[in-house]
């Protein structure tokens, strides 16, 4: 059974609570004590039935407020597929929770109320998603109950955001026409839309294809941990423990080790469970080479004829998070990439982005909260890395503040 | 991970990657990140079957070398004989440096205080001697195996999630977490504790257990015992819990769906005596493990978060 992430954005008009109420109550993933719990705390609040969003309502301010402060995540399978749904909420905080959900989702819901169709919200989370890499978008057409299963209104709302995305990097877009309240194309194709072609959206869930999403052609290693277990049976033990993070490593490849550029093989690919031939993206194993050299957390293993840009001065666009002070040209911050810690210099702030709009600021002189903007950064020392495009592993990284050692940015490297 | 796969197998698949082997390295990859970035890690250790799953992860993600941290038992005083007796036989099997932290001595030190009355548990009062231990050595990362599917608090859950000097959760003010990248930077006398099995839920851990045929206490698995029944729950008669007025003592079959301080944790009716019947069990299960079996989270909406916010598990 395959995993598939996915994020989902849309305010709570939108009925996006009822929608993911919907898809985990289908699957038998809502439980009798978690009803009972929800009927019992709608009640108490002197709501009339079962106000769904106190399902993903996890913390008392958010109950209190009645707004979602921070992204929860469900879980939900059905014998194809487990998912895990990254909710994130659209009232406050919207661009970190939604750079948060996507960041690591194979695919981004978003949701629009048929009668109001594409609304500024819409255009923010579609850019966002496609900033974020997210393969795989959805447009979930919602209310279509309201406006008489109208194909017409769905054709329109299908025809703008086209027309929108048209301008975004979206590899993979799909349009359902839904009710989450009356489950109509949910979980299974509905009769009040005979004019739609599609499939359902939990069957383009189960069905999406995933695997080749992966970028199974540049071989990047971090180091994250090397194992010297100094026992007497393993008295010349020496693996380098890691994530594949792309491409596909065979035993017997000849490989290179950045920074010190030393050429090596692979002598063998290990796990606990005894040796592999290959390893690929997500797996985590320990890659033992043929000769010894000098390698250690932070280091890259690669291939010879394919090695990524390694350089200390960086552009990127930079999601801005820090809440006490706004990023400025000359800032110096902690940053993380893959499995390596540095310091950076913000040398220059390109523009500040619209997220609305997309119109570039380029008078820009600071990024707030919650901002976005194109930057040049230097290292200290030499990141090895690959357009964020390219490969979300090798092209990701955040900022952190050296004094509070908040996390302070979410940086995608051009 | 490679979990199982022959070589045909593997060729067939075109390199498809199951939803274990996905949360497995997820999980690995947290715990290699743990032992590089933090000076004194420890893993939380009760015996309990997520605990038991997250021990069982470690000790291949450090394969071939030992496991590059101790681990801890919050020790209640209030325990399964069974669990106890299992938590010290997977310590020597597994060759991993044990520490205890006692609840009864932070009581005999007057560090804490034992509830009284019939509802009486030390459970809340677990987190003292849990802070007081992490301060004691030294610890800076401290990994339990919490699954955000299990409580609505925990599903706010970071991976790497801070906690300041006084071992306070602050939900409203937690880090983003984006990517893999996991901040777990902190200031001398704060620390990070860590959820490596969070998105795991408990059918994965059971369908885990199975595919890697990991041991459990064997209350996990459907005996005869006596028991009452209180707040709906069946509660077992031990030697620290009795049965009140009118509640009547009961011998059953049943198991244990979570294991904790032998106060407040319940058993479920349960004829399921194998792992496949377990997992067949929790399949078609209706009722969330925690609300099954957990008297502590049924005082209030926000239990659980209210005592994580003080440094709870």
């Amino acid at each position: 059974m395959e995993l598939l992430r996915f994020a989902t954005a849309g305010s709570v008009d939108d009925g996006k609570s009822t929608l993911i109420g919907r898809l985990l109550y289908d699957s038998k993933q809502i439980f009798e004590d978690t009803l009972e719990a929800l009927e019992h705390s709608t009640m108490l609040r002197g709501e009339e039935g079962m106000n769904l969003a106190l399902l993903t309502d996890g913390l008392r301010a958010e109950r209190e407020q009645g707004i979602t402060i921070d992204v929860a995540y469900r879980y939900f399978a059905t014998p194809r597929r487990k998912f895990i749904i990254a909710d994130t909420p659209g009232h406050v905080q919207y661009t970190r929770n939604m750079v948060t959900g996507a960041s690591t989702a194979d695919l981004a819901l978003i949701l629009v109320d048929a009668r109001k169709g594409i609304i500024e919200q819409s255009r923010r989370h579609a850019f966002l998603a496609s900033l974020l890499g997210v393969p795989h978008l959805v447009l979930c057409v919602n209310k279509m109950d309201l406006v008489d299963y109208d194909q017409a209104v769905f054709e329109r709302i299908k025809t703008e955001f086209r027309d929108f995305a048209a301008k975004l990097d979206v590899r993979d877009l799909q349009f359902v026409p839904m009710s989450a309240l009356n489950g109509d194309n949910v979980v299974d194709r509905s009769a009040n839309t005979p004019w739609y072609e599609g499939t359902s959206l939990l069957h383009h869930l189960e069905e999406v294809h995933i695997a080749s999403d992966r970028n199974l052609i540049d071989c990047r290693f971090p180091v994250q941990y090397v194992i010297r277990p100094r026992d007497d049976k393993h008295h010349d033990y020496r693996g380098y423990a890691g994530q594949v993070a792309s491409g596909s490593y065979k035993v017997g490849d000849d490989v290179v080790v950045l920074p010190s550029g030393f050429a090596s093989r692979i002598a063998s690919i290990d796990t606990a469970d005894g040796p592999v031939e290959e390893a690929v993206p997500p797996m985590s194993v320990t890659i033992r080479l043929a000769d010894d050299l000098d390698v250690s957390r932070g280091d890259m293993i690669c291939r010879p004829n394919n090695q990524p840009n390694i350089a200390q001065d960086v552009d990127a666009m930079l999601c801005w998070f820090g809440e006490r002070a706004a990023l400025k040209p000359g800032g110096k911050y902690a940053l993380k990439q893959t499995s390596k810690w540095t310091r950076a210099l913000v040398k220059d702030l390109h523009y500040r982005l619209d997220v609305n709009t997309l119109h570039r600021n380029e008078d820009a002189d600071s990024l707030s909260l919650n901002e976005i903007g194109r930057v040049t950064l230097r290292t200290t020392v030499p990141l090895f890395f690959d357009d964020y495009r390219r490969n979300r592993a090798t092209g990701s990284f955040i900022l952190v503040d050296e004094a509070s050692n908040d996390t302070l940015a979410a940086g995608m490297i051009l | 991970m490679a979990r199982g796969l022959t070589h045909d197998r593997k060729q067939t698949m075109h390199r498809l990657i199951s939803h274990l082997d996905a949360l497995e390295s997820e999980s690995i990859h947290l715990l290699r990140e743990v032992a590089a970035e933090f000076e004194r890690p420890v893993l939380l250790f009760s015996g309990g079957k997520d605990s038991v799953v997250m021990l069982h992860i470690a000790k291949k993600a450090f394969w071939p070398a030992r496991l590059p941290f101790p681990v801890m038992h919050i020790d209640t005083g209030h325990n399964f004989p069974e669990v106890i007796e299992f938590r010290d036989s997977s310590v020597e099997r597994l060759d991993v440096n044990l520490v205890v932290a006692s609840v009864q001595a932070s009581i005999d030190t007057g560090r804490v205080v034992e509830e009284t009355g019939p509802r009486a548990s030390r459970n809340r009062l677990q987190t003292t001697t849990l802070l007081d231990a992490v301060e004691q050595h030294g610890f800076d990362a401290v990994m339990g195996g919490a699954r955000r599917d299990e409580e609505k608090a925990r599903a706010k859950e970071r991976f790497f999630s801070f906690r300041d000097e006084f071992g306070q959760w602050d939900p409203k003010n937690q880090r983003p977490e984006i990517w893999s990248l996991y901040n777990g930077r902190h200031r001398k006398g704060e620390h990070i504790r860590v959820f490596p099995l969070s998105n795991w839920t408990e059918l994965d851990i059971w369908q885990y257990i199975a595919d890697e045929e990991i041991e459990l206490p064997s209350i996990y698995y459907a005996h005869r015992r006596n028991v009452f029944r209180r707040d709906s729950m069946l509660m077992a008669v031990t030697e620290f819990l009795r049965p009140g007025e009118g509640e009547e003592v009961f011998e059953a079959t049943v198991r244990y769906r979570t294991v904790g301080d032998a106060t407040c944790t319940a058993a479920v009716a349960s004829t399921a005596a194998s792992i496949a019947d377990v997992i067949a069990e929790v399949a078609a299960s209706r009722v969330t493990e925690r609300g099954a079996t957990r008297a502590d989270d049924k005082f209030s909406e926000a239990a659980m978060e209210d005592r994580k916010r003080e440094g709870y598990f």
